[in-house]
């Protein structure tokens, strides 16, 4: 019996998200489940209660016939009191839960005997995990946003130009806090032609911010903030103290602030105060993504976009709503990677596997009991630690890669070789051998000059005319097929050797005119 | 024409040579150096046939033997695909070496020619190694041509004791080298001779059976190196100048391209002709264990399309797939497409790609690519990080980056393409197989890699259909 997953209409005000879009929904249809939609839950953001039904979906009209009849239910935000009365007992629900800033609601949760998976608790360091990152997918929708609510309020051009009517000069924009929201926002101000700014106590993203065309300002103080799960901890005194200094001088110097900066479970640092506020242009503007968290600036209000000292605080909470098209799109997708998970067996039921890292970190009730928070990742890196040294101590004594090393005492032995082969030679052979082996050498030589200057691209034409130059063996059996006789021919197999010349001048016979046609046919083949 | 005037004439193709060898250094030139070679070689044969060693009467033998050699490898230079060229070029190896045997045997009997003393024992260790050196060299081809057109199976055939046997085989050949020097006639010679080419012929088979199948650029031209010094050794023994200069320019060349293969595999050349990659240490097995966690990330045809239209930079990375699947035309249309539409495409080869050195250059030139967007890894590996896609068809350890960020693997150290720095990298591939040297390729699993399931050309014409589509 395959499950049914319910999509109601996101019920918290402002809230323009749904948690799955038609093309998915087709999707999960492929993967054995049932589909119902509330009607009306796509209208804020685009998708008509007909486009799911052509994907395949059955509309519900209310809400309380779609919790009834649902067994899996995909949200956006958490769940209402009102809401979790309405749940199925031993339903799963999927959504965004935040269960430690939310202690009331899991318990109520807890109590109706369900399963929720909270997809902020998603373990995010798993690379696996990527692909379900709801949390990413959302905060680089909001980034993306808050950039263009700045272009919206910002009275001038984003890229410099240089136009008939004169001179403009690039806005300057600066980002406090290069997470996914940051950075998303770095690279669409970049892609606007603003120059950009950004920093983060993180020191480790300094790279990602120049890969996304910014710049990296650093605080000239020494301390690294990576608090673990991709987000930042809280930094001390003496750091805060050269941070408000920096942004300080940020605040005098450009025209855009974005800040992002947040803090699991605690309010947003503040960042921006009334004094830096003063000290911007007029017709300056900050978007302060962590409004619905207190706001980085002093003087935001959450929800309202505001002037104060002829700057523009933008503190909406809703930035992700205000693209509810793109950002319910990705949504959709995330929830859809979780379902594949869950249902590894594609036949429409789904298995919560606590052996699996990745499921275990997502559910915090499980079947009516409070499984959060979950217990320490084990590090996935350590196995892979383990093994270098002894491999590695038993791989010097193979001496497979016997390199720089022993270069200089080879060399000498080397030589040291070629001069006792020398003196033998030149100890015993006659002289009619030495002038030969002069040439030898030489000839080598030459060859080894001749060859390094070989482009690699045409080693290939380099070893088939080799070959058909090392056909010039050809002279030795030219010699031997009927040489001038003088005298001595008694017992000389002459029909033997005959038949032995002749057939070794076919055989290079076909070296010599294959050899050269071939490496003719190729360098022909060679064009600009 | 007298014996001064077939000097000259043999000075005259050296220089010819040489200039014929120098002109590959560039493509412009090559053609011309080509020339340079056939001015050359036909000037070293009519001198020598209207020199003062050949008389009349072997002229009729002379032309019957050309024009059939000739007529033969021709035919064969017009017939073969480009992506048969390693099998030609080891089949032409054997050629050279068994010639050289052929010569060897025939100036051994050849009473006509007496020396004494010390010139004697020398000319006869000409012989007795010329002939050695051709019996290798002539078996060594047959195999690695059988391995390269796929008539022996490309996995390392490892014999339990294979160093002792050739540690035994070697002093066998030197036992009778003794022998061999001490003998007084031609029949008493003739066993130690014929027991030696025995030898030589099984040693030859014994270590390219030996030698895995991606290690065919390292035998290919170890082989070419081994043709050139057969030559200069049967020059030696009829001490003829040219055949040693010759000889050795071609043996140089061999051992120089040789040792490029090596080094662009990270390996020291012993240890690629004891052959059997990675036996080693045991670290392949130690490897099951140790998969790259994560997953895969598919992708389909039309997908790939999509990336490749909206980059601005691709590079492509063929190996030995690309040849197997015959897809360097299909490669030459994609990109011919999207250089129209002003993707900067580009080619990054690897100089082990395939199964010969520069295989790959050979058959992008077939497929009209223009040689100035084929790269050489060195030029090439500094641009990953401003590319778009890359795309690698049909190749695997060259671009693991276990290489470069593991150095447990049996491949630490190997320089490859870094195509994971790539924004996006597509894999071709039949399946989830593990390269030649048996490493599993962490690239694969990388956030940033789509693999693209299927046979390389099927899958490059969809993306073709779909790209024009």
């Amino acid at each position: 019996m395959p499950l049914t997953i319910g999509v109601p209409r996101e019920t918290f005000a402002g809230e323009k998200r749904v948690a799955t879009v038609p093309e998915v929904v087709e999707k999960l249809i492929k993967l054995g489940f049932a589909v119902s939609v509330e009607s009306g839950a796509g209208d804020a953001a685009n998708f008509a209660d007909d486009t799911y039904r052509a994907a395949g979906a059955e509309i519900v009209a209310d809400a309380a016939g779609l919790w009834a009849n649902s067994d899996i239910v995909f949200k956006v935000r958490a769940p209402s009191a009102t809401e979790v009365g309405l749940m199925k007992e031993g339903a799963t629900l999927i959504g965004f839960i935040w269960p430690a800033q939310n202690p009331e609601l899991m318990q109520q949760m807890a109590a109706r005997k369900v399963t929720v998976l909270a997809i902020d608790a998603l373990p995010r360091m798993l690379s696996r995990a990527q692909k379900m990152d709801a949390l990413t997918s959302q905060a680089g929708v909001a980034g993306y946003r808050a950039v263009i609510e700045a272009a919206n309020a910002f009275g001038r051009f984003f890229n410099g130009q240089i136009t008939a009517a004169g001179k403009v000069p690039p806005a300057k924009v600066f980002i406090a806090g290069a997470g996914v929201a940051g950075l998303a926002a770095i690279g669409t101000a970049a892609g606007l032609g603003a120059i950009v700014r950004a920093n983060d106590t993180r020191a480790e993203v300094a790279d990602q911010v120049v890969s996304l065309g910014g710049e990296f300002v650093k605080v000239d103080y020494e301390e690294e903030g990576s608090g673990g799960g991709g987000y930042a901890k809280v930094m001390s005194e003496g750091f805060q103290q050269a941070q408000r200094e920096m942004y300080a001088k940020q605040a005098r110097e450009v025209d855009i602030i974005i800040t992002t900066a947040l803090i699991p479970g605690k309010p947003a640092p503040e960042l921006i105060t009334a004094e830096m506020v003063k000290s911007m242009r007029p017709g300056s503007v900050i978007v302060d993504m962590a409004a619905e968290q207190g706001g980085n600036c002093e003087l935001t209000e959450p929800g309202q976009a505001v002037v104060k000292h002829g700057v523009t605080i933008i503190g909406y909470t809703d930035l992700v709503s205000r693209l509810a098209k793109q950002s319910s799109t990705l949504y959709a997708t995330n929830l859809f990677r979780l379902t594949e998970e869950l249902c590894k067996t594609k036949d429409g039921i789904i298995d919560v596997n606590m052996e699996d890292d990745a499921i275990r970190g997502l559910t915090v009730i499980k079947q009516g009991e409070v499984t959060w928070p979950p217990p320490p990742l084990k590090p996935a890196a350590a196995p892979a630690q383990v093994k270098p040294a002894p491999v590695a101590a038993k791989k010097s004594g193979h001496g497979h890669g016997a390199g720089e090393p022993m270069a200089g005492s080879s060399l000498a032995m080397i030589f040291g070789i070629g001069a006792a082969l020398f003196w033998v030679v030149g100890a015993f052979a006659p002289a009619s051998f030495l002038s030969h082996f002069t040439v030898f050498v030489l000839a080598c030589f030459v060859g080894y000059m001749v060859i390094w200057n070989v482009t690699p691209s045409l080693h290939t034409p380099l070893m088939s005319v080799t070959n058909a130059i090392s056909s010039i063996i050809a002279i030795g059996a030219l010699v031997q097929i009927a040489p001038p006789l003088s005298g001595l021919t008694e017992g000389r197999p002459s029909g033997l050797i005959l038949g032995l010349a002749v057939l070794a001048l076919a055989l290079t016979a076909i070296n010599m005119f294959g050899g050269f046609a071939v490496t003719r046919r190729m360098l022909a083949m060679f064009r600009k | 024409m007298s014996t001064g005037l077939s000097a000259v004439a043999y000075i005259g193709a050296t220089i010819l040579f040489i200039l014929s060898l120098g002109g590959l250094s560039n493509p412009e030139t090559a053609r011309r150096g080509n020339l340079y070679g056939i001015v050359g070689m036909t000037i070293a044969v009519l001198a020598t046939v209207f020199g003062p060693r050949v008389t009349l009467a072997g002229i009729p033998w002379i032309v019957g033997a050309m024009v059939v050699g000739g007529s033969i490898g021709l035919v064969a230079a017009k017939k073969v695909q480009m992506t048969q060229m390693p099998e030609l070029v080891a089949l032409m190896h054997s050629l050279v070496g068994l010639a050289a045997c052929l010569v060897g045997y025939a100036s051994y009997v050849d009473t006509s020619i007496v020396f004494s003393g010390a010139e004697k024992a020398i000319h006869e260790l000409e012989i007795y190694v010329g002939i050695y050196i051709g019996a290798v060299t002539f078996s060594g081809s047959i195999i690695a041509f059988g391995k390269l057109s796929g008539k022996i199976s490309g996995k390392p055939m490892l014999l339990p004791a294979r160093h002792a046997l050739n540690g035994i085989g070697a002093l066998v050949v030197i036992y009778y080298g003794y022998a061999f020097l001490q003998a007084h006639t031609p029949a008493d010679g003739a066993t130690a001779l014929i027991v030696m080419t025995a030898i030589g012929l099984l040693f030859g088979i014994h270590m390219v059976m030996a030698i895995g199948g991606a290690d065919m650029p390292v035998v290919v031209s170890m082989l070419n190196s081994y043709s050139g010094w057969a030559a200069a050794a049967t020059g030696f023994m009829l001490s003829n100048d040219l055949l040693i200069v010759v000889g050795a320019l071609v043996g140089s060349s061999g051992a120089i391209l040789s040792y490029i293969m090596c080094r662009a595999m990270n390996r020291n050349f012993i240890s690629v002709i004891a052959g059997g990659f990675g036996t080693g240490g045991g670290t392949v097995v130690a490897k099951a264990d140790g998969q790259p966690a994560g997953e895969v990330t598919a992708i389909s045809a039309v997908d790939t399309a999509e990336l490749l239209r909206d980059a601005k930079n691709v590079i492509i990375v063929p190996g030995y797939g690309m040849a197997v699947a015959q897809a360097q035309h299909t490669v030459y249309e994609i990109t011919k497409h999207l250089r129209e539409k002003g993707v900067n495409v580009r080619f990054g080869i690897h100089p082990v790609a395939g199964r010969m050195p520069g295989h790959m250059n050979v058959l992008l030139a077939e497929a009209k690519v223009p040689y100035d967007i084929v790269m050489e890894m060195d030029e090439i590996n500094a641009d990953f990080p401003d590319t778009d896609v890359s795309m690698v068809i049909g190749a695997n350890d060259i671009v693991n980056p276990s290489a470069e960020e593991d150095p447990t693997s049996p491949i630490a150290g190997m320089p490859v393409l870094e195509v994971w720095k790539a924004k996006t990298s597509i894999v071709m591939k039949r399946s989830m197989a593990s390269g030649y040297a048996g490493v599993d390729n962490p690239l694969f699993y990388k956030d940033n890699n789509r693999m693209l399931f299927g046979d390389a050309k099927k899958m490059l014409d969809e993306v073709l259909a779909a790209l024009k589509g």
